[in-house]
């Protein structure tokens, strides 16, 4: 858990105060599943610099850890080694550690104060799982949630398997080069965010993207709705620790995928659901569907400007609010496909397009592997 | 004049350069997503190849706005007069708050075109989208003319949602016998045949001076919804009750 120490820090951290963002939002996927660096997505989300302010930029790259592709690879930021020590005293009567290093970064004019940044490469205790009477991946998201709540000082900032997030206080571009995105690894697909909070100094922990297990969002927005939805997925066991609206998409999307078995299409019903009037112009079978979903999770519509880009192994998705009060752009390029919150965003790796165009509000933009999603 | 930028020119430099050079005409190369190009500018000709970011011509009070590819958001934002002409799409918002001169699309809008927009005695703004447009066109619409001429080749209808919700002036013309999606009841809709409004004709004879590849006849050669407030039933408590 992360809380603002009155010793040495006097501002507050988020979540302790509200915070209006701008946002950009980006993402690249090579629908063949072929690898590339992060050095296009950097690109990409460093011409919409802008509508950041420095202070939060992060990527998810789905692919990259092909390697150790059977194991959850833990991304955590530590506040000092008690912290550190703490946390691997509970991994280790919960996980098996296949592997573990402090994350490889470099020195970037622009980015400081970087907490302890450490990779582990997990397997569940087969006894301990057993005895748990979970499932694996709720007896990983349950501990995530017990990290990230209990043990002060510690954040897992990534627990998929052959995904990871890298994210942190500087501007995108800056923390794309501080983790060597453009050298060290190999994705088939990349998401990006840039962040314009304005109330706070902003951390590590709370830049985008935020994950749970190999799904992450990216989010330009604001959810009105927050309290809302937070008390309602709260219900099912989920921590909201940061008080920042993107995490509860994060878990709604989960709850939504993983436990309910929605389809993308359908969560996008949920959480961007139609308004009354426009479904009443929709066709019978279309019609039954919407007010099924609508009345089937009311808490969990989420109000207000948001554009999210959703990525999960295999794919990204991108959703804007019902009323599209933030700009997405979708494109086609062969087997590539871009979303950007700026034409701009995509136009810069790839000037010659075969499609581009503009989602619908509520309308979601699915884009997967040709062969091989796992939705 | 020429000039030359990339993804690594800073929009403030170029604007600055811009507003800074005596040549009339100048045209950029190159444009990736720099904002505020032209903005209060009043006696130049711009042309742009490339991707022209946000606030394209915002405040603009005269001159020429060429673009060869897309427009982003809010082009044309509380523009004066002048002229915006664009070879391609332009994205949501576009012609916030307009209070003269014309916007020319020639594909598509995105949400909101013409929200806001207002006339004042001579001052009479013009959006003309060649392709359709999105929700919310003419949201709050207090004057001046929108036409869609939904040329769009992508099998999605001339307009989205909530056309004209709060739109308490101004006019709305759509090229097509129906409407796809319903309407406010403070607004109300008749059909008129292009060619026999005289409005209807100058504006698209002029549109099509700038794209020589429609044709004004053909285009004028059909039915037209005109939307407009009904002076019987107006938006009294949108924002307040007052």
């Amino acid at each position: 858990m992360f809380n603002s120490n009155p010793n040495y820090n006097s501002s507050p951290f988020e979540g302790e105060v509200r915070i209006p963002s701008g946002c950009a939002v980006s993402a690249i996927i090579n629908r063949s599943g072929k690898p590339m660096t992060g050095e296009k997505i950097i690109r990409s989300i460093s011409t919409m610099h802008d509508r950041s302010n420095g202070l939060g930029g992060g990527f998810a790259g789905y692919g990259i850890y092909p390697d150790y592709k059977e194991y959850y690879a833990f991304h955590l930021f530590f506040n000092d080694f008690q912290a550190k020590k703490a946390t691997e005293d509970f991994i280790i009567t919960h996980f098996e550690i296949v592997y573990s290093s402090e994350m490889k970064t470099r020195k970037v004019k622009g980015i400081g104060n970087e907490p302890l940044i450490y990779r582990y490469f997990l397997y569940p205790l087969s006894k301990r799982l057993t005895n748990s009477l979970m499932d694996e991946e709720q007896y990983v998201v349950k501990c995530v949630n017990k990290i990230n709540a209990e043990i002060n000082g510690a954040f897992v900032f990534s627990s998929g398997k052959n995904m990871g997030i890298f994210k942190g206080v500087g501007y995108p571009e800056e923390i794309g080069k501080f983790y060597l995105l453009d050298e060290e690894y190999q994705g088939y697909a990349w998401t990006a965010h840039g962040r314009y909070p304005t109330n706070t100094p902003g951390w590590w922990g709370g830049a985008h993207p935020f994950g749970l297990l190999d799904y992450s969002i990216v989010h330009n927005g604001e959810i009105s709705s927050y309290d809302a939805n937070r008390r309602y997925i709260e219900m099912f066991g989920y921590k909201c620790s940061l008080q920042t609206d993107t995490e509860v998409i994060t878990y709604i999307i989960d709850y939504l995928i993983r436990v309910k078995k929605l389809t993308l299409q359908e969560i996008a019903k949920v959480i961007s659901a139609s308004f009354w009037s426009t479904i009443e112009e929709k066709s019978e079978e279309e019609k039954r569907k919407e007010i099924f979903l609508r009345k089937a999770f009311p808490s969990l519509l989420i109000n207000g400007p948001f554009s999210i880009i959703f990525g999960f192994s295999g794919g990204i998705m991108a959703l804007n609010d019902r009323l599209k009060l933030r700009s997405m752009v979708c494109a086609e390029k062969g087997d590539f496909a871009f979303i950007s919150s700026e034409e701009c965003g995509i136009r810069v790796i790839e000037p010659k397009l075969d499609k581009i165009f503009s989602p619908s509000g509520g309308q979601p933009v699915i884009y997967t592997l040709k062969e091989g999603g796992t939705l | 004049m020429n000039i030359n930028i990339d993804e690594k020119t800073d929009f403030q430099l170029l604007n600055r350069r811009i507003r800074g050079v005596e040549d009339k005409n100048i045209v950029i190369n190159g444009c990736v997503g720099q904002r505020y190009i032209a903005t209060g500018l009043s006696d130049k000709k711009l042309l742009i190849n490339g991707t022209p970011g946000n606030a394209l011509g915002s405040y603009l009070n005269g001159g020429e706005v060429t673009v060869y590819g897309n427009a982003q958001d809010a082009t044309g934002d509380t523009m004066n007069s002048g002229m915006i002409v664009i070879h391609g799409n332009a994205g949501d918002a576009t012609g916030y708050a307009m209070r003269g001169g014309k916007i020319y699309i020639k594909g598509n809008t995105g949400y909101r075109a013409g929200i806001h927009m207002k006339a004042y005695m001579d001052f009479k703004p013009i959006i003309v989208v060649g392709g359709r447009a999105g929700s919310f066109l003419g949201e709050y619409q207090a004057g001046g003319i929108i036409v869609v001429l939904g040329q769009n080749d992508d099998g999605l209808p001339i307009i989205n949602n909530f056309c004209g919700t709060g739109m308490h002036g101004g006019k709305i013309y759509l090229r097509c016998d129906k409407l796809p999606h319903a309407i406010p009841s403070q607004i109300r809709v008749e059909k008129v045949k292009g060619s026999e409004v005289e409005e209807l004709k100058s504006i698209i004879e002029d549109y099509c001076s700038y794209f020589k590849e429609l044709n004004a006849e053909y285009l004028l050669n059909a039915d037209f919804l005109s939307l407009f407030p009904d002076v019987d039933n107006p938006y009294k408590r949108m924002y307040t009750n007052n």
